[in-house]
C-alpha cells in the first residue's frame, strides 16, 4: 500500500508539474493543431529521477513518512518539488499530520486550494533552511535564516531544540541535506 | 487495490497528458516546440555560428571556445592548467607562464572571462580569466588564442572577484575572497578580526599591447569579496565589489557569515583612486608577485618577480569607497547597461536587491551616512534602493541584461533563471534549468550593448541529462533564445570542466583578426631555423642542443648519433610550414614530458634526458600529410663513456 501512495504521488507530480509548463504557453495560444510534448516536458526536473543507489532526498523522506501526507499533499500543491531536490544543502522542518491538524479548522483546505498557491508556497519555504545541520548543531544558531527570506528563532529547553516555536521531534539525514521532524507547523510573520 | 489504483492513475495520466497537449502549442509561428528549437540551433556543415563564447573550465583551469547557438567546441585553450595536448607548460618556451611567487603552479581554478571594451562595447581584442587559488588573471589574445599574459595578484587569496574589465578596459580587477594578514606574517588564526585585510586590485591594460600592470591595490576590511562589475556610462569611474562575512569570521563560516542581515556592496571610486596616487597618497609596500609575458616573436614566455605594490588605504582616504548595505550576502553584483542599477543578489534570499547610482550619489552628496566600518562610511539601506524583485526565486546568484530593459537571474536552489523587468521589478517569465545553475551569459552582456539575442545558462549538476559515465558526470550549458516574450530553450551541451562563466561575442568582430601563422621571417626564437640549411646539433658539456625543423613529410635532422646517457637532449623544432591548419607534432620514446605541437612559423622546445643505450625513434604526433606515418627519425644513445662525436644528418645512408 505504501507503495501504492508513492506511485500515485509520483504520477500526480508528473501531472502537476507537466501542466505547469503548458499553462505558461496556453496564454498566448489558440491553435488547435496538434503538438506533442517534448521530452523536456516529461522530464521537469531531478524530483522524477528514478534512483535506487543514492540516499534518498529530503523529499523521498517526506513522501516515504505516513506521517506527513499533509505536508506532502501541500508540497505537491505549491510545486515545490524540484526545489526539494536540488543539490541544497536544504534543511526542512516537517511538520507532522498531527501539526497540521492542530491548526483552526479549515486552514489546511484553505491553503490547498489554487488561488492559495503562493501564500502555501510562502508556508512551506518558512520551513526550509538552505543548510544542513543535526539537532544538536542548530543550538549553536541564535536564529535560523529561511527560504522565505524571513528568521526563526532557535530556542533550547534542556535536551529540546525549538525552531520557530516548533520542538524538534526526530532526525532523518537526506542525501541533500536533512529532515527535522517537528511538533507545529511555523507560520511567518508575513 | 494496487491494480485499481494503477486503472484510475493511468487514466488520470493520460488526461493530464492531453490537457497538457491542449495547452502546449505555444506561439503559432514558433510551431513545435521540439523541431524549431532544432531549427534555431542547426549551423549547417560549412557554416558559421553567429557568436563566440568563451567558458571558462572552472577546476579544469582553461577557457574553452564555442559556437553559438550551435554549441559546438572549437578549442580548449590551456591557461592555468598544464595541458599536454598542447605542451602549455611542458614546452621550455611556455613553463615561464606558470610560474608564481610560489613557484611553478601546473593548476589553477579559472572563473570568470570578460572581453576587452572600446567606449562601453567589447572589442574581441582580448579575454581576461581569473584563476581562483593562487591569484592571477591571465590574458588571451583573440588573434592567435592563446594565452599571452599571466599576472600574479599579491596581498589576495581566492582571487574571485575578478576578472572584469572597465569601459575602455582601463583595468582589469581582482578582489580577494580570502582576507588575510596583510603583509603575509606569522599570527593566529583567531586574531582575524582587525588584523585581516582584504584587498581590491586595479591592473591597467595597456591600450596598443594590451600589457597588464598592477597600478595599485585597495587596502580595505576582512570581508570577504565576492564578485564585481564595472559602472558605466554616468558610473564608468566607479566599480561595485559584493562582501560578506562582514562579520569577520574565520571558522564555520556557513553559520558565522550569515549572521549580519545585510552585508555590502563597495562602491569604489576609481577616478578618485587615480588623483589621490597622483596627489602621491598611495604607499609603495612590498610585495611579490610575478608576471609571465608570453613574446609573439620569439615564441618564448620570460616570467618577473615583481617586488612592491602602491597602496592605498580606503580607511584613511575619505570619499574613495563607500559600502551599500545588501541582504543576505550577496553573491552576484551585477550592473545593467545603463550604469544605472547596481544589482546585489543575497544568495540566502528569495529578493534581488537593486541599488540606484544616482540615489547612491544624492546620499553621499547629502552626507547620509549610518556609521562607518573601519572608516568606511556606510550609506543607508533605504536611501540606496532603487526596488527589490520580490520572491522572485529560492538562492540568486547571478543577473545579465538584454539591453531591452529586461534582468535575467539564476537560483541555484528552484534551479530556473527568471526574467524581471527593470524600472517596475516584476517577475516577467521564468524557465527551468536541468540542474542546478549557477551562472548566465548573455553574449556582450557585461557592456553597455548586449547583443540580446540568447542567454546561456551554465549548470552546475546534469544527473539523468545524458548518457551516464559513472559517478562523474558532465556539466553543461544550456542555450535559451530570448528574443521573444518568453524564453525557450534550444539547446543543452555538456562542457569541459565546470563551466562556472563566460562571455560571448558576436563572431564578425573577432573572427577577421584570427592568425593563420606565424611569419617564419619574424621568428626571434633564439633556437630557430629559418631554413633547412641551418639545422645543426651542438652539445655543450652534457647538454645537447638540436635545432631541427619539420615540413612535410620529415625531420631535419632524422638520424642523429653522438648522444650519451645523461645528457640532456634538447629539442628545438621549428615548423617551416607556411600553410594554414598544417601544426606538426614531435614526441620522442621516453621523454619525461609531453609532445610538442608546433604552429606553422613557431619553434618550440622540449627536453629528453636519454636513461638507456640503444637507438631510439621520435615521430611527427600530428597528422600532417599524406606521408605523416614517413615522418619519423632516430637518435642513436651510446654509452655516458663512449666517444662518438656528435653527427647528425637526413637522407644519408
Amino acid at each position: 500500500m505504501k507503495t501504492t501512495i508513492k506511485i500515485v504521488c509520483l504520477f500526480s507530480l508528473i501531472l502537476l508539474v507537466g501542466c505547469k509548463d503548458s499553462e505558461k504557453q496556453a496564454s498566448d495560444s489558440t491553435s488547435t493543431e496538434a503538438t506533442t510534448t517534448t521530452t523536456n516536458t516529461e522530464k521537469q526536473g531531478q524530483a522524477f529521477l528514478k534512483d535506487d543507489e543514492a540516499k534518498p532526498t529530503v523529499l523521498d523522506i517526506a513522501i516515504g513518512s505516513p506521517d506527513h501526507t499533509t505536508l506532502v499533499a501541500a508540497v505537491q500543491a505549491a510545486e515545490l518539488e524540484n526545489v526539494l531536490v536540488n543539490t541544497g544543502p536544504l534543511m526542512v522542518f516537517a511538520p507532522t499530520n498531527a501539526a497540521f491538524d492542530a491548526l483552526p479548522e479549515g486552514t489546511v483546505e484553505d491553503l490547498l486550494k489554487p488561488e492559495n498557491k503562493d501564500r502555501l508556497a510562502y508556508i512551506l519555504k518558512h520551513h526550509v533552511t538552505p543548510g544542513n545541520y543535526a539537532k544538536d548543531f542548530i543550538k549553536k544558531f541564535p536564529s535560523l535564516g529561511q527560504a522565505s527570506n524571513e528568521n526563526i528563532v532557535v530556542e533550547v529547553k534542556g535536551e529540546d531544540v525549538y525552531v520557530g516555536g516548533a520542538k524538534i521531534l526526530a532526525s532523518v539525514p537526506a542525501g541533500n541535506g536533512i529532515v527535522h521532524v517537528v511538533d507545529a507547523v511555523i507560520l511567518p510573520k508575513n | 487495490m494496487r491494480k485499481l489504483s494503477y486503472f484510475i492513475l493511468s487514466g488520470l495520466l493520460l488526461a493530464g497528458m492531453i490537457s497538457c497537449n491542449n495547452g502546449s502549442k505555444g506561439d503559432k509561428k514558433k510551431g513545435a516546440l521540439g523541431s524549431n528549437a532544432a531549427e534555431k540551433v542547426y549551423v549547417a556543415p560549412g557554416e558559421y555560428d553567429e557568436y563566440y563564447a568563451f567558458v571558462s573550465g572552472g577546476f579544469s583551469g582553461q577557457l574553452s571556445v564555442y559556437g553559438l547557438p550551435s554549441g559546438r567546441l572549437f578549442k580548449v585553450i590551456p591557461v592555468f592548467s598544464q595541458d599536454a595536448e598542447k605542451a602549455w607548460g611542458y614546452n621550455e618556451e611556455t613553463k615561464p607562464m606558470l610560474n608564481t611567487s610560489h613557484g611553478f603552479i601546473p593548476w589553477d581554478d579559472s572563473h570568470h572571462p570578460d572581453i576587452s571594451q572600446t567606449n562601453g562595447v567589447v572589442d574581441g581584442r582580448w579575454v581576461f580569466i581569473n584563476g581562483n587559488n593562487t591569484p592571477r588573471i591571465a590574458k588571451i589574445d583573440l588573434t592567435t588564442f592563446e594565452t599571452t599574459e599571466i599576472i600574479e595578484i599579491p596581498n589576495s587569496a581566492g582571487n574571485h572577484s575578478s576578472s572584469f574589465v572597465t569601459e575602455n578596459t582601463e583595468y582589469v580587477v581582482a578582489g580577494t575572497r580570502f582576507s588575510v594578514p596583510i603583509p603575509q606574517r606569522d599570527i593566529s588564526i583567531k586574531e582575524y578580526k582587525g588584523n585581516f585585510k582584504g584587498t581590491l586590485s586595479f591592473i591597467s591594460v595597456d591600450p596598443e599591447d594590451g600589457g597588464m600592470d598592477l597600478k595599485f591595490q585597495i587596502m580595505m576590511p576582512g570581508f570577504d569579496y565576492d564578485l564585481a562589475h564595472p559602472g558605466r556610462g554616468a558610473s564608468h569611474g566607479w566599480f561595485f565589489f559584493s562582501t560578506y562575512n562582514t562579520e569577520e569570521a574565520s571558522t564555520l563560516m556557513e553559520v558565522n557569515s550569515s549572521q549580519n542581515d545585510k552585508d555590502f556592496i563597495a562602491a569604489v571610486n576609481w577616478k578618485k583612486a587615480e588623483e589621490y596616487i597622483k596627489q602621491g597618497k598611495g604607499k609603495m609596500m612590498p610585495a611579490k608577485y610575478a608576471h609571465n609575458v608570453y613574446d609573439e616573436k620569439t615564441h618564448m614566455a620570460t616570467s618577473t618577480m615583481k617586488d612592491q605594490v602602491l597602496m592605498l588605504d580606503a580607511s584613511e582616504l575619505p570619499e574613495l569607497v563607500y559600502l551599500l548595505p545588501t541582504p543576505k550576502s550577496p553573491h552576484g553584483c551585477d550592473v545593467d547597461p545603463t550604469g544605472e542599477y547596481i544589482v546585489g543578489n543575497g544568495k540566502l534570499s528569495a529578493n534581488l536587491t537593486v541599488h540606484s547610482f544616482t540615489k547612491m550619489l544624492a546620499a553621499i552628496e547629502a552626507e547620509k551616512f549610518e556609521g562607518d566600518a573601519y572608516g568606511i562610511p556606510i550609506l543607508s539601506f533605504e536611501d540606496v534602493l532603487a526596488g527589490v524583485v520580490e520572491q522572485a526565486g529560492l538562492g540568486p546568484l547571478h543577473t545579465e541584461f538584454d539591453g531591452k530593459g529586461n534582468g535575467y537571474t539564476t537560483f541555484f536552489i528552484s534551479s530556473e533563471v527568471v526574467k524581471w523587468k527593470v524600472g517596475t521589478w516584476e517577475v516577467i517569465d521564468r524557465a527551468p534549468c536541468y540542474y542546478s545553475v549557477g551562472h548566465l551569459m548573455i553574449p556582450g552582456g557585461n557592456s553597455r550593448e548586449p547583443f540580446g539575442d540568447y542567454v546561456l545558462a551554465m549548470n552546475k549538476i546534469t544527473k539523468d541529462r545524458y548518457l551516464p559515465t559513472g559517478p562523474e558526470v558532465t556539466q553543461s550549458a544550456q542555450l535559451y533564445d530570448i528574443r521573444g516574450d518568453k524564453m525557450e530553450l534550444l539547446l543543452d551541451f555538456p562542457t569541459v570542466g565546470e563551466p562556472h562563466y563566460a562571455a560571448g561575442i558576436r563572431a564578425d568582430i573577432v573572427m577577421k583578426n584570427s592568425k593563420k601563422i606565424f611569419k617564419l621571417e619574424e621568428n626571434e626564437h633564439p633556437y630557430a631555423i629559418t631554413n633547412e640549411g641551418e639545422t645543426k646539433v651542438t652539445r655543450n658539456g652534457n647538454e645537447v642542443h638540436i635545432y631541427m625543423s619539420t615540413i612535410r613529410s620529415h625531420f631535419n635532422p632524422d638520424n642523429i648519433e653522438g648522444v650519451k646517457v645523461g645528457d640532456k637532449v634538447y629539442f628545438h623544432v621549428t615548423n617551416l610550414e607556411q600553410d594554414y591548419d598544417v601544426p606538426h607534432g614531435i614526441s620522442m620514446i621516453g621523454a619525461n614530458t609531453s609532445e610538442l605541437l608546433i604552429m606553422p612559423g613557431q619553434t618550440e622546445t622540449f627536453v629528453w634526458e636519454p636513461k638507456q643505450v640503444g637507438v631510439w625513434p621520435f615521430y611527427c604526433t600530428d597528422f600532417c600529410s599524406a606521408l605523416h606515418q614517413e615522418m619519423q627519425g632516430y637518435v642513436r644513445v651510446s654509452p655516458a663513456s663512449s666517444s662518438i662525436e656528435l653527427s647528425w644528418s637526413l637522407g644519408e645512408d
